[in-house]
């Protein structure tokens, strides 16, 4: 099966008060068709920036210095902003965070709505609006005949998110961007979002990059998962391989220091010492030596790149070697 | 636990109410009353953590403000030290905070931005004259390194600090009086996941340390099963169970409990599958609760007596307001 | 919404009333009372005396505004001291050229303001942004006198293609074209003040605003970026502004005092100064209490555009 979308060791810079900073770096990761990819990190790891520049959403202080992103084998990076526009809304959707805010707060939900469709699809306005009624109700508005009508405040966070989501999939995009779609809502209001978002994907068949720090909803929704770190890919594998065997110690640490529902009272949450390093401040080594229980003197010097760790599970990190050596060297004595 | 048994509890809340009047017509006359905390009564003993958990909307930070007077209950008593302290005149209840602190959710707008962190810390203990003058910078000193922060960053303004750095100045502002009892109002929700777990067990530490007593209030199960002796669990002003920790994950009775439980999405990719309970709909407004049990527009067991009547709490270690419960079908 | 409108105007009453109060006793405490506004030396002191009775100028001061207020709720304003003409009539004959300049003077303000804000905000610190800014400053910080008399001598004596002042040619035969000619140099006085001032706050505004979640969505969706200045921005960078140009319109018409003396425009600005001067006290007091009504009702209309524009506010 091709790939939907391919990122190739992708670089991303601001421009600041202090000059350029690279945000993301040597990005690379793919995403079948119908496939879900989850992005999990925390603030500060890359993941926002990721999304934002597939999209093209940078603004005028970021830009693309490095790297390719191929989507149905065009390179998004070289499109102009015209042939981007075709793509946003339409092939690529993305949805946000904070529902409270995403939607403009002087036009109605329907306006909002058809104008999306109308955008990038040929109906008149009676037939945008009847496809938009329809869009409401596949994400479970209520009475969406009138609802259309309302404005974005008199409606609930997770109504205001499922509005997003009808927005976001009313012109089938193959793919769907998710960034962090459930944080900002109560835990109840979550499931539901997720089950529709699963039901969604199940019919439309789309692929979805889903980016969350909650590791609860990447083991819940994804196929695929990337783990960052201070802008790099730090740890890729399928869902059932990350939470078995992660291989990372930032994945693990991260597993450790989440208290879960699941977790036993005894248990006493470790947490990761020390805090990401600021990115005009990068250690010279790998990222993550400053804060890694396992840190070695080659982890200083050197940066790791992504290793093999197994089929299709990556880990940049120097030790996935030494436990390569370690399993090569029991196995032949075997 | 036994401390339990042999002193009373250290706080007591019997019937709290706070209710916001809705103001309407020519002359603002009141319409309605949004009910936020609707009659909520619990104990917290010397040495516990009660957690309060439930979702956007169900009253837990007014229940939270209303204890400490933040806001104004509109009825009911909070018994500490054996007064009802919602009687006092502003004289004592300066006497009573000097017991009682509280911790803010947002470590960004929770500290004053032009204060340093040394006059932070040592504000309360100049308004409450706990101390000397010339021993007030020695104590400052002492609750930074009890946070963990290096006392050499005292001279330091609040926007120099991270969230999780903030969140430790709030906390060594908290326990600078020596207070009994600290209501944690969403300490950890604004901050980032693995910074969370260092704030949860520096509380736990303190806890130990100061033989302090936490009233922990969130809408994050598991931050509130990893430092809760027992859990209260509310929905739109009403406590609907409250139990110990264990109990409450491991035999949730009440409908809400069981669906909070359930919506907890499992960080074990093998369990996606499994039954969910996923109840429908949005929280009913304060303003306008349901008749009868306030969770009967979104119970999937519900019967005809729960739309008339509203059950009460019963039990004793375990307590649980459903009619389903009380008389299993 | 009645509701709201209903208990405004009431509020309005006890206001209105203060507000006269007020100035009845301030315009009596100022030195000096119309009848020795009389040029004339020879006028016996009799005559004064006699004229100041009639003029119930004797009369204790709770009086003398009961008098007036009895009057007014009469539908009557009282009688100039100065030209003995119903006052009605004499703020009536003034008050549309007055409310012509304010209105084109406040249109010209907003044409200029609010395209170059917004492209100065999409432009963040360009050099159209500082041109725009700096004239904006240019534009609040020269005061309206000097600017109308440059104006005047620039366009009307030098160059010769606008009058110098007055609402029609004298001895011609007026028209519409005549007194727009005439129009132009007061509004362009007026209206750069405002210009300057609204450039600022739309620029700030529309900065504001294009910081706001909703933006990102509307560029998610594919739209131009045009579009998404101009409609999703636009739309709610305007709520804000609506109050500023409500606050603006007492203050213009402060402003419009001024201008009229430089360019002998016959509105109530002129009227104002001149019953000042002659301690023509009825007519004062019907300015003011002009004045208040306008402010009254302008904060009001501003509230009312208010809410609509902004459909998260609605009063009841």
């Amino acid at each position: 099966m091709t790939n939907l979308l391919e990122i190739k060791n992708l670089q991303t810079s601001f421009l600041t008060d202090y000059g350029e900073v690279v945000a993301i770096e040597d990005v690379s990761f793919q995403i079948k068709p119908g496939e879900t990819l989850g992005i999990v990190g925390e603030s500060g790891c890359g993941k926002s920036v990721t999304s934002l520049s597939i999209m093209r959403l940078l603004g005028h202080k970021g830009r693309i210095r490095k790297g390719q992103i191929l989507f149905q084998n065009r390179d998004l990076v070289q499109l102009s902003e015209a042939e981007m526009r075709e793509i946003r809304g339409n092939e690529i959707s993305m949805i946000f965070q904070e529902p409270m805010t995403s939607l403009n707060p002087v036009f109605t939900i329907g306006h909002q709505l058809i104008e999306g469709i109308r955008l990038h699809q040929n109906m008149s306005r009676k037939e945008a609006r009847v496809y938009a009624i329809d869009m409401l109700k596949k994400v479970g508005i209520p009475r969406a005949e009138t609802l259309i009508d309302d404005y974005p405040h008199a409606l609930s966070g997770g109504m205001r998110q499922r509005v997003m989501i009808a927005m976001a999939l009313a012109c089938h995009p193959k793919l769907l961007i998710a960034d962090e779609p459930t944080t900002a809502l109560d835990v109840t209001i979550q499931a539901q979002v997720l089950e529709l978002m699963k039901t969604l994907r199940d019919q439309t068949g789309a692929a979805i990059m889903l980016i969350t720090h909650d590791l609860g909803v990447i083991a819940e929704m994804a196929d695929q998962v990337i783990v960052m770190y201070a802008g790099q890919v730090v740890e890729q594998a399928d869902v059932f391989t990350l939470f078995d065997q992660p291989k990372h110690p930032y994945t693990q640490g991260l597993m450790q220091s989440i208290p879960h529902v699941e977790r036993e009272e005894d248990e006493r949450l470790t947490s990761i010492p020390g805090t990401v390093p600021s990115l005009h401040d990068m250690p010279k080594g790998c990222r993550f030596q400053t804060r890694c229980p396992y840190a070695q003197p080659q982890c200083v010097k050197q940066a790791p790149p992504l290793l093999a760790v197994d089929e299709g599970h990556w880990a940049r990190c120097w030790l996935v070697n030494d436990e390569q050596n370690e399993t090569a060297r029991s196995v032949s004595h075997v | 636990m036994s401390e339990q048994l042999r002193s009373g509890p250290l706080l007591s809340v019997e019937q709290l109410k706070t209710y916001y009047p809705i103001k309407k017509g020519v002359l603002s006359r009141t319409a309605g009353y949004v009910k936020a905390v609707d009659g909520v009564s619990f104990s917290i003993y010397p040495g516990e953590t009660l957690g309060l958990v439930g979702e956007s909307g169900c009253g837990k930070s007014t229940i939270g403000r209303s204890i400490i007077r933040l806001e104004q209950p509109t009825e009911g008593r909070v018994i500490f030290q054996n007064e009802n302290i919602l009687e006092y005149t502003p004289q004592k209840m300066k006497r009573v905070r000097t017991h009682m602190q509280m911790i803010f959710q947002d470590p960004f707008s929770s500290l004053n931005p032009r204060k340093r962190v040394k006059d932070i810390l040592a504000e309360p203990l100049m308004v409450h004259r706990m101390l000397e003058p010339d021993q007030v910078q020695n104590r400052v000193d002492q609750l930074m390194e009890m946070v963990g922060l290096s006392k050499q960053y005292k001279n330091r303004y609040p926007h120099e600090f991270s969230g999780g750095q903030r969140q430790r100045i709030g906390i060594a502002r908290a326990i600078a009086l020596e207070p009994k009892l600290i209501i944690c109002d969403e300490p950890v929700s604004a901050l980032d996941v693995s910074i969370q777990a260092q704030i949860l067990n520096l509380l736990k530490d303190l806890q130990q340390e100061l033989n302090l007593t936490y009233l922990f209030i969130a809408h994050g199960l598991g931050a509130i099963r990893y430092i809760s002796d027992r859990i209260a669990v509310m929905y739109l002003g009403k406590i609907v169970e409250i139990a110990k920790t264990k109990e409450i994950f491991n035999n949730p009775q009440h409908p809400y409990t069981k669906a909070l439980l359930s919506a907890y999405p499992s960080p074990n990719p093998r369990m996606r599958k499994r039954e969910r309970i996923i109840i429908q709909g949005d929280v009913p407004s304060p303003a306008n609760p349901p008749s009868g049990c306030r969770f009967h527009t979104r119970c999937p067991w519900v019967m005809d007596i729960c739309r008339e009547k509203e059950p009460q709490l019963k039990g004793d270690q375990h307590a649980v307001a459903c009619f389903a419960v009380e008389s299993p079908q | 919404m009645w509701t709201y409108i209903i208990r405004r105007l009431l509020i309005a009453i006890p206001i209105l009333f203060g507000v006269t109060i007020i100035n009845f006793i301030i315009i009596n405490l100022a030195p000096g009372n119309p009848v020795e506004m009389f040029i004339d030396p020879n006028v016996p002191q009799e005559v004064l005396e006699a004229r100041k009775e009639a003029l119930g100028l004797n009369d204790p001061l709770y009086v003398q505004y009961y008098h007036w207020l009895l009057n007014l709720l009469q539908g009557n304003l009282g009688y100039s001291f100065v030209t003995y003409q119903p006052v009605t009539d004499l703020v009536f004959e003034r008050i549309g050229p007055t409310f012509l300049l304010m209105i084109s003077s406040l249109l010209f303000g907003i044409v200029i303001a609010i395209p170059l804000g917004i492209l100065s905000a999409v432009k963040q610190y360009s050099f159209l942004d500082y041109l725009a800014t700096g004239g904006a400053f240019i534009g609040i910080s020269l005061p309206n006198f000097f600017l109308g008399m440059a104006l005047i001598y620039i366009f009307a004596l030098q160059l010769d293609i606008l009058p110098t002042g007055g609402l029609f040619t004298l001895g011609g035969e007026g028209g519409i074209g005549d007194l727009l000619l005439h129009l132009i140099l007061p509004t362009v006085v007026l209206g750069a003040h405002i210009a300057g001032k609204f450039i600022r706050y739309v620029r700030s505004s529309v900065l504001e605003i294009l910081g706001q979640d909703y933006i990102r969505t509307a560029r998610a969706k594919g739209l131009r970026e045009f579009w998404v200045v101009n409609k999703h921005g636009f739309r709610n960078a305007l709520i804000p502004i609506i109050t500023v140009i409500g606050l603006e319109i007492p203050l213009l018409m402060g402003g419009s005092v001024v201008v009229e003396q430089v360019f002998q425009w016959p509105g109530i600005g002129q009227l104002m100064i001149s019953s000042i001067l002659s301690r023509d006290y009825p007519t004062l007091m019907a300015l003011n209490l002009l004045a208040a009504v306008i402010v009254v009702v302008v904060n009001l209309v501003t509230d009312i555009v208010y809410s609509i524009a902004d459909p998260r506010i609605r009063y009841d």
